[in-house]
């Protein structure tokens, strides 16, 4: 029976526990066809867990899998079309490249015929055709990333899903694979679920995020969404980087509040998240570096309005990166401010010790109730 | 300058008794037993160089039909020690949890703490006429007389494998320890049912652990003394004892140190035929592990 839904993968309220610990705990979501979806999380937060039960090497406490709309608790993994790229591969190095794409046409019963121009048509299609017959070891670094993908989607699997699978290539290739795994998941058209603690991995790639902490979601949403919209404050936290501050609320009205930090600063914020913060509460207040303006002191200092908070400091240090430059300022509470700086390498950039002046908007400031 | 030789004379001293283990207790006698055997006695006292011995083993059918034996012997423990060894090693190297792993190799190795001599007596203590084996069948109704268990091939194989098959343990324990969970997972999550993941997957994964583990154990078993006569008694025409008697009981040195390098020969052969079957090397498998 074909199902109603469109949904390549659902999970419905899925528990798993390992004595008293629940490693995920309650999940639920669903991944429409064709899309590439990540599931963001630190390390230890139950997401290979996750990962491994939609691939049935551990069955759910609870809840419920679907996988085209059937559900697949009870399948073992090798009855499920569910495709897996381990993190550290799992390339068979006792065969050559032909052979490794080849194990699972074999597997499900292929002709001779069939398996040669199946493998010859992946191999052409994450364009590596002349490789067919080197040994595993001869790969690259990306090379055995693309045979890992192209041994999984030559079986047509409906979803395939990415173990962290970049975590062991240098840094310049890690930034190719992410373009490369995009385009790859267009070229497909599959559903692809990719598990990461990597932020920018995550942001990247997906068309959907979720992050997970402590074996539950916290926000399903768009990259743009997460980045700009978190709805909780270990989002904010986790996703980007961000000035942290905690404090306590000192006026509240109709979303917005007034914030006195630990440190003795006051800013003005928007209420983000659930729950409204009445006066006496303590929030989080987040503001990423990109938001924040620094500007030389000048003989007029600005003032803090109704929009803007406006803190002066000393430039701390400045770590120079290129575009992504960013300035580490101290306030006058003591604390590390950093915000992005443009340096064009004249005499105008800024440099450590000047004086500066911070400022950003009060929308920008997203404060979490707790 | 100084620095390169203090550097040499270091590398020469901690090479030094290696060499003099290779050359004094292996080349040198093994030189000498070759010479010996090129001797051919023509009167008393009296040797003439040539053949003779070799060409003896040849033409008296007891000799190779002994050395044929053996050699297919060991071959039947050598496979009977890896189909129950392999299953052990998979157990110990992939689903046993960390603390029992230890002590499970552990109690492998056991067995090892006892002398060969008294191990195989303990055979002889359950399989003879009068031994355990014998008596609770014959106490369990089973039996109306005593049954001798001893002095047969079957009691030789087994007492064989089981003095072995711990050298066929350890090789496979330290290959299969050596393969990545993810690649069986990736077995399944292929497509793979539990014979295919075991075909094409483990045992292919584990081949070069396999073979050093056979060759260990077929050189061990052909080579093996005590556990032969011991359990075979006079039936057992194991090739060693061949060579034993032409040295001790015929006084027949030059026979004997012939028979040896027959057999030396004889299973360097075997071991070549089977590393060319497996498409494996020396270098691939026994000096891998």
């Amino acid at each position: 029976m074909q199902s109603i839904t469109e949904n390549d993968l659902e999970c419905i309220q899925i528990q798993k526990h390992f004595g008293s610990v629940r490693a995920v705990d309650n999940v639920s979501f669903e991944i429409p066809k064709g899309s590439f979806f990540s599931i963001l999380g630190p390390s230890g937060c139950g997401k290979t867990t996750l990962m491994r039960m939609i691939a049935g090497f551990e069955q759910p406490s609870s809840g419920d899998i679907r996988i085209k709309g059937n559900s697949v608790i009870g399948t073992p993994p090798n009855r499920r079309n569910v495709k897996m790229v381990f993190q550290h591969l799992a390339l068979f190095p006792m065969m050559n490249v032909y052979e490794n794409i080849a194990y699972g046409l074999r597997c499900a019963g292929a002709s001779k015929d069939v398996i040669r121009t199946k493998v010859h048509d992946v191999l052409e299609r994450i364009s590596l055709p002349d490789v067919a017959n080197r040994e595993i070891t001869q790969l690259s670094g990306g090379q055995k990333q693309r045979i890992a993908i192209a041994r999984c989607m030559v079986l047509d699997p409906d979803v395939l899903l990415l173990d962290e699978p970049l975590g062991a290539l240098d840094l310049k290739l890690r930034e190719a694979m992410k373009i490369e795994l995009k385009l790859l998941q267009h070229q497909f058209d599959t559903t692809f679920v990719y598990i990461t603690h990597d932020q920018s991995e995550a942001l990247v790639m997906s068309d959907n995020v979720a992050i997970m902490n402590e074996g539950k979601f916290v926000q399903i949403g768009t990259p743009q969404e997460l980045y700009h919209n978190p709805t909780a404050a270990f989002v904010a936290g986790f996703v980007g980087d961000t000035n942290r501050w905690a404090g306590r609320v000192i006026r509240a009205e109709n979303g917005t509040v007034e914030v006195e930090t630990e440190a003795g600063l006051t800013m003005r914020g928007s209420v983000r998240g659930s729950g409204a913060p009445g006066v006496g509460d303590t929030v989080s207040a987040f503001v990423r570096p990109e938001f924040i303006t620094a500007e030389k002191t000048t003989g007029q200092p600005k003032v803090a309005d109704q929009t803007h908070n406006v803190i002066s400091g000393k430039i701390d240090s400045i770590l120079f990166n290129g575009a992504n430059s960013r300035a580490l300022v101290r306030d006058r509470a003591g604390e590390l401010i950093e915000a992005d700086v443009v340096l064009t390498g004249g005499t105008q950039d800024l440099k450590p010790k000047d004086d500066v002046t911070l400022s950003w908007s009060c929308e920008q400031t997203m404060s979490f109730k707790g | 300058m100084m620095q390169n030789d203090i550097k040499r004379l270091s590398l020469f001293l901690l090479f030094a008794p290696f060499a003099l283990w290779i050359i004094l207790l292996i080349v040198l006698p093994h030189l000498g037993m070759f010479y010996i055997s090129l001797q051919e006695k023509v009167g008393p006292r009296v040797y003439e160089f040539g053949l003779a011995n070799y060409i003896n083993f040849f033409n008296e059918p007891i000799y190779w039909n002994t050395l044929i034996r053996t050699g297919s012997m060991s071959m039947l423990v050598t496979v009977l020690a890896l189909l129950l060894g392999f299953p052990i090693a998979y157990y110990i190297a992939k689903i046993a949890g960390n603390r029992t792993r230890g002590a499970l190799f552990l109690m492998c190795l056991i067995p090892l703490w006892v002398s060969d001599l008294i191990r195989a007596f303990g055979w002889i203590l359950l399989l003879r006429e009068t031994g355990i084996i014998s008596s609770s069948l014959q106490w369990a109704g089973l039996i109306n007389t005593p049954i001798e268990f001893l002095y047969n091939d079957a009691a030789v194989i087994m007492g064989l494998v089981y003095t072995v098959i711990l050298f066929m343990i350890v090789p496979l324990v330290s290959t299969l320890d050596g393969m990545d969970n993810s690649m069986i997972e990736a077995g399944y999550n292929l497509g793979g049912n539990g014979p295919t993941v075991l075909r094409r997957i483990i045992i292919p994964y584990a081949m070069p652990g396999i073979v050093s583990g056979c060759i260990v154990v077929f050189m061990l078993t052909a080579g093996s003394y005590l556990t032969p006569i011991l359990l075979g008694g006079k039936n057992s025409s194991w090739f060693t004892e061949q060579i034993y008697d032409q040295f001790i009981t015929r006084y027949n040195w030059e026979s004997g140190a012939a028979f040896g390098f027959l057999l030396l020969a004889f299973t360097s052969l075997v071991i070549w035929g089977g590393l060319k079957l497996s498409g494996q090397t020396l270098n691939s498998t026994v000096a891998r592990s």
